[in-house]
């Protein structure tokens, strides 16, 4: 029995592992391909199947006016509007988690779960229904097309997530620690920043995360929102898709897009064998 | 604590998200008033016209709807069965934990359109491993895409492993931070695996656990890059879901009045059905 039990756990993580791998391995593989291999007959194993090129990487660093796929524009674009909205959405979530968490608000029947609420449903708007309303407002005052533009959007999409796990993790903290620091002198304000905030720094590296995960991954707002001007790295890879279809260069230039963040899920399992990240997300 | 500071802490957080939201709300509600379509591009007054022509004469928005709705409910179970129990199978002491910490996390780091890209590739009928690899074992060659039953599983496959992560994530977390009282009773009174899990860990977990899925169907209900890139809602309109459907109302039809009625409707449908689907859960994991 025990040991039927170990058999079943092993080949079950064994199969997942392998499910979330192959698509990588694939991606991998064909990124060396040229036409005959891609197109003649399915082939996996570079030298035994098929002779590696290096043509799918080496379209990415030519010049786009020989053919090449300028993709470092794209990767900094992404960068600056994940970086400052995820950044902006930190500081005022963080902020209003910090006063759910203290203290307590009344409008008529409004009250501290309800702001909680207001802030976390606007998860649930899809991007389509916010998109269309921003394509003519920006369109109007001529940000469509623009960094600024997508960052006022990232805003919406970010801080819901800063606010949902930075009150989960201000619940967490002891309220004695601030009343401490008051009783010794501190201003609200000082309090905050002296006390509380150093002692949430587990909190604000998820919450920072997430951010940058959402923030990284979306697609929906750049695709609509930009045109030329300005191209995001999810709309420059999926633009690739459309034109015919070269599979070596679409494999190598999606690798490359999604390697950074990769570099999260180290950290993330860091925090979670830590033990920190237990008391950030519930 | 002092009265008027909290608004200072507040204030700037919810007037930043209420004065971005404020004017595409109102803007939205105003336009599904109107008739703007390609042909009169402006913000005329037509009544509840487009709320009569949803409600009496789109079946394919309803449709649309029940399609996000089984694809969503599908995936997110199979992600909480899925990711529970990977989440217990790495929570204890097994060889090369952190390892498979670290693969079981990756897929949510990655871009879903991007990765359907790759998905997209790796299904292709003809030139795709799935099918080449099932065609070495006698399999006839299966229309991942291009059938239009299928073609759903596909959505279903790709976003299980994009988001399973995320489940899993949050699950392992809440498995960590459980006290370890109630486990040590458990192991003294010789429970079995299968009675502690039962009794002790699933209990524990409920509140977590109906956040999660909860957090899950919110997003899973906004399924859209996976279906713009892998079947672009077909075929026909066999993987098409609410987003997608309003999407080529709006920005493909240019019938954005019509497209803003859809988006105020289908706004108004699951903030409702998300607090009853909360409210239900609640009653049914925790009992007592």
């Amino acid at each position: 029995m025990e040991k039927l039990y170990k058999f079943l756990k092993y080949t079950f993580i064994i199969l997942w592992t392998v499910f979330i791998v192959a698509p990588f391995l694939w991606a991998i593989s064909t990124s060396f391909k040229d036409f005959q291999s891609v197109n003649s007959k399915v082939t996996y194993i570079p030298w035994l199947d098929f002779e590696p090129t290096l043509e799918g990487w080496r379209v990415l660093v030519k010049s786009p006016a020989r053919g090449g796929v300028d993709i470092v524009e794209p990767y900094f674009n992404s960068l600056f509007v994940t970086c400052t909205a995820s950044l902006i959405s930190i500081v005022l979530g963080t902020l209003a988690a910090y006063a759910l968490s203290r203290f307590t608000f009344k409008a008529g029947f409004v009250r501290n779960n309800d702001i909680t609420f207001f802030f976390i449903s606007q998860r649930i708007m899809p991007p389509i229904v916010l998109s269309i309303p921003f394509f003519i407002f920006l369109s109007t005052i001529g940000l469509l097309d623009s960094l600024i533009g997508l960052v006022v959007v990232y805003i919406v999409l970010l801080m819901p997530i800063a606010v949902w796990i930075m009150v989960d993790f201000f619940n967490r903290v002891p309220k004695e620690l601030d009343e401490t620091a008051l009783i010794d002198g501190c201003n609200p304000y000082q309090a905050f920043y002296k006390v509380v905030l150093p002692n949430s720094i587990p909190g604000l590296i998820v919450a920072g995360m997430f951010c940058i995960i959402f923030g990284w991954i979306d697609f929906f707002f750049a695709f609509i929102l930009t045109f030329t001007e300005v191209q995001l790295l999810p709309v420059k890879v999926v633009a690739l898709n459309s034109s015919i279809t070269p599979w070596w260069s679409l494999s190598a230039s999606a690798l490359i897009s999604v390697a950074p963040l990769i570099i999260v899920a180290f950290i993330v399992e860091r925090y979670l064998s830590k033990g920190n990240l237990s008391g950030a997300l519930k | 604590m002092n009265f008027k500071h909290k608004y200072v802490f507040l204030f700037p957080g919810l007037f930043v998200l209420i004065g971005i939201l404020i004017f595409p709300i109102i803007f939205t509600i105003r336009l599904s008033l109107s008739g703007w379509n390609s042909y009169t591009p402006e913000m005329n007054f037509i009544g509840i016209t487009n709320y009569i022509r949803l409600f009496t004469d789109d079946p394919r928005f309803w449709e649309s709807f029940f399609r996000l709705s089984f694809l969503s409910v599908t995936t997110v179970i199979l992600q909480y069965i899925i990711g529970f129990a990977l989440a217990l199978i790495v929570w204890r002491e097994i060889k090369f934990k952190r390892f498979f910490r670290v693969i079981f996390l990756i897929p949510m780091m990655t871009t879903p359109v991007i990765m359907t890209v790759i998905w997209r590739t790796f299904f292709h009928e003809s030139l795709g491993p799935v099918n080449d690899l099932l065609g070495n074992l006698g399999v006839e060659p299966i229309l991942w895409l291009s059938d239009p039953v299928i073609a759903k599983f596909t959505v279903i496959i790709v976003e299980v492993w994009q988001w399973t992560p995320f489940m899993f994530l949050l699950l392992l977390a809440g498995l960590l931070s459980l006290p370890k009282e109630p486990f040590l009773a458990a192991a003294i009174d010789g429970a079995s695996p299968f009675r502690k899990f039962v009794y002790v860990t699933f209990p524990l977990m409920a509140p977590i656990s109906i956040g999660a899925i909860i957090i899950r169907l919110i997003e899973a209900s906004k399924i859209m890059d996976t279906v713009f890139v892998l079947t672009s809602g077909g075929p026909g309109t066999a993987t098409e879901t609410s987003s997608f459907y309003i999407y080529i109302k709006g920005l493909r039809e240019f019938q954005m009045g019509y497209a803003a009625t859809l988006s105020f409707t289908y706004l108004v449908i699951m903030i409702i059905s998300l607090t009853i689907i909360a409210k239900v859960l609640t009653k049914l994991m925790i009992k007592e």
